[in-house]
């Protein structure tokens, strides 16, 4: 049974989070079709960097290290990997839907003239019937996503085209450890068998990468925002209450969009999945995308002037009210109860 | 300097963030008659920068390719309005139903038929799909170099162009040589408005097929000003392996559609009152959730 196989991202010898959750969800994907999972590093310092990812499951670690390789360019990269995959013909790949796997991904899935899905956010094994040709697929890659504003569910297969290729956000999926004491087998990568000289045609003059500031994943408490917030004054509300409790703030696309907060801190099916002990969503009418990325939350209160916001079907406690009237007094009480 | 041609691929697409509550049909598919029609806002923020390059490089010349049913040459018309030179409209049945992959394969086809091209420049992403995929696998089928999320243009001559990308942590400033891909990003400088000038100029463009449903009085107007024709190729315009177009070239097919289901759980009501709030914190910090 050929493979799953995860691209894994890298700075300076570092694996990405994202790539490690993928990698476990590609353990549970490959024990449910009996395959192995194998991993690609592509980058520098990469020394070692398989005793990192072995714990994860990967059961063959490829490992493409030189300098030329980090920072990530789209061509040495793309030829690399398409490379590989056209020897490994594996039958799913994933990649992370961060700014580098989707300028990765949709160039090697052209390259490869196979079918890949943007931002899943849920990977199933399942079969398929298709009545008109008569014909039965047997353990295909169920690729769920909403679509269209958010108001369907889409489940998206690949019935005829290897690899089935699916990109997945950041905090998705839950990065676990399988076995601590797993091994698996490390392969390198000779690259100068895929590089042409004119994969180097594009070059970095400059770069500046901060590590964000803004850690919504790790944050126990996150006040999100969305358009029903109304501005952006309105919003250092939100930053107050969030400071109170030792949170974060979080903001819903529309939010973004209207500029009431940076990307960073956007959460759902483009932006960032979190779990926190305690979301509270203020005017934010949850969508199914915004919903995705904030639905595991321990409990949430969801602030809104409207009765009938969706969101209000999922949160624990629904408080009817302006954002502007309700946030003060909730900071109020919860410092009258702490002192 | 001679002047460059750029190719600026844009899409129509149902203005998905404005969704009415009559947007999805009872049978859970989307009812796209009931979303208006707009240009893909980041398409705009990519026709800006190639009007920003044409205002730099003397000589050259904008062509805008869409593809889409016939009702899309509205934004050719709207990138016209704006100071594109040229509209290519492409469509035909044969691609209905492709998904990305076959969209870039009619798109690069295309491209391919118009001769030499220096840069094509796309939005980022539609947002019907946010898939961002499209303009990188054109890149890939062209063979061509590809620079996605760009937000500025630092600098450009007739062999390199110069500029700054934005990513999730940080920026980026490459140097890329023609022929190029470049995928903008909304943050780069929006579009500018529609010129006077240019919206009297061209007002009256039409595709051919709309051209011989239009009253017959005008006709001769089309052929007295010939940019007045919106260029409306289908397959048998550009060359094609009709396996690689439409659903039968679409590796990814939908399985299934599930309209959205809530899984309500028992909400409580808090009332905004300091009463009730106050209560809510007290339980909230006496359960460990917060404090």
């Amino acid at each position: 049974m050929n493979s799953v196989f995860v691209y894994c991202e890298s700075d300076n010898g570092i694996v990405a989070e994202v790539s490690l959750e993928l990698l476990t969800k590609g353990r549970k994907l490959a024990n449910g079709l009996n395959c192995k999972l194998e991993a690609v590093v592509i980058g520098t310092k990469l020394n070692g960097c398989e005793n990192d990812l072995f714990p994860y499951g990967a059961d063959v670690v490829h490992v493409a290290d030189d300098p030329r390789l980090d920072p990530y360019q789209t061509l040495p990269h793309a030829s690399i990997f398409t490379g590989l995959m056209r020897e490994k013909k594996p039958q799913i790949v994933l990649i992370g839907a961060t700014s580098t796997g989707r300028d990765l991904g949709p160039r090697v899935s052209s390259a490869l003239h196979s079918g890949l899905t943007a931002d899943c956010t849920s990977l199933e094994i399942g079969d398929h019937e298709d009545k008109k040709e008569g014909k039965t697929y047997k353990d295909l890659l169920y690729q769920i996503r909403p679509a269209f504003g958010g108001n369907i569910i889409a489940t998206i297969i690949n019935p005829d085209h290897r690899p089935q290729m699916a990109t997945v956000r950041e905090g998705v999926m839950k990065k676990e450890i399988t076995d601590p004491d797993y091994r698996g087998e490390l392969k390198k990568i000779e690259v100068d068998r895929y590089l042409q000289p004119e994969d180097f045609a594009v070059q970095i003059i400059d770069r500046h990468i901060e590590k964000s500031r803004i850690n919504l994943k790790g944050a126990p408490v996150i006040v999100a925002g969305g358009y029903g917030v109304g501005s952006k004054e309105n919003f250092d509300l939100l930053f107050e209450l969030a400071e109170t409790l030792g949170g974060e703030v979080g903001a819903s696309r529309a939010a973004v969009d209207a500029g009431f907060a940076v990307h960073e801190r956007q959460i759902g099916q483009t932006g960032v999945t979190v779990r926190p002990k305690l979301y509270i969503a203020c005017g934010i009418s949850g969508q199914i995308q915004h919903r995705a990325g904030m639905e595991e939350s321990a409990q949430i209160i969801s602030v809104n002037t409207d009765p009938e916001a969706p969101i209000n079907a999922i949160a624990d406690y629904v408080i009817i009210g302006d954002v502007a009237d309700v946030i003060p007094k909730m900071i109020r009480h919860y410092r009258k109860n702490t002192k | 300097m001679e002047g460059i041609k750029i190719i600026v691929l844009a899409k129509q697409v149902p203005d998905t963030r404005n969704v009415g509550k009559d947007a999805m049909k009872a049978d859970g598919t989307v009812n796209r008659a009931a979303l208006p029609a707009i240009f893909n806002p980041e398409d705009l923020n990519a026709l800006e920068m190639a009007l920003t390059i044409k205002e730099r490089i003397a000589g050259t010349t904008i062509t805008l390719l869409t593809m889409g049913p016939g009702r899309a040459a509205e934004i050719i018309r709207e990138g016209f309005f704006r100071g594109a030179d040229d509209g290519i409209l492409l469509t035909d049945r044969a691609f209905a139903g492709s998904d990305t992959l076959a969209t870039s394969y009619a798109l690069a086809q295309a491209i391919r038929k118009m001769g030499r091209v220096d840069l094509i420049v796309a939005g980022r992403q539609a947002i019907d799909g946010d898939t961002a995929q499209v303009g990188p696998q054109v890149a890939e089928k062209l063979r061509i170099p590809q620079v996605t999320y760009a937000e500025e243009l630092l600098d450009i001559t007739g062999e390199r162009i110069v500029l700054k990308r934005r990513l999730e942590h940080g920026v980026e400033s490459v140097s890329a040589p023609l022929p190029l891909l470049i995928t903008v990003n909304g943050t780069a400088p929006e579009c500018r408005p529609r010129n006077a000038r240019l919206l009297m100029k061209y007002k009256h463009a039409k595709t051919i097929t709309e051209i011989q449903s239009a009253a017959e009085d005008y006709l001769h107007l089309y052929n007295d000003r010939p940019y007045l024709n919106i260029h409306e190729w289908s397959i048998s315009q550009i060359e094609t392996d009709p396996s690689q177009l439409g659903l039968e070239g679409s590796p990814t097919k939908v399985k299934k559609i599930d309209n959205v289901v809530l899984q309500a759980k028992e909400s409580r009501i808090v009332a905004p009152t300091d009463d009730e709030i106050g209560d809510l914190m007290k339980e909230l910090i006496a359960n460990h959730t917060i404090g």
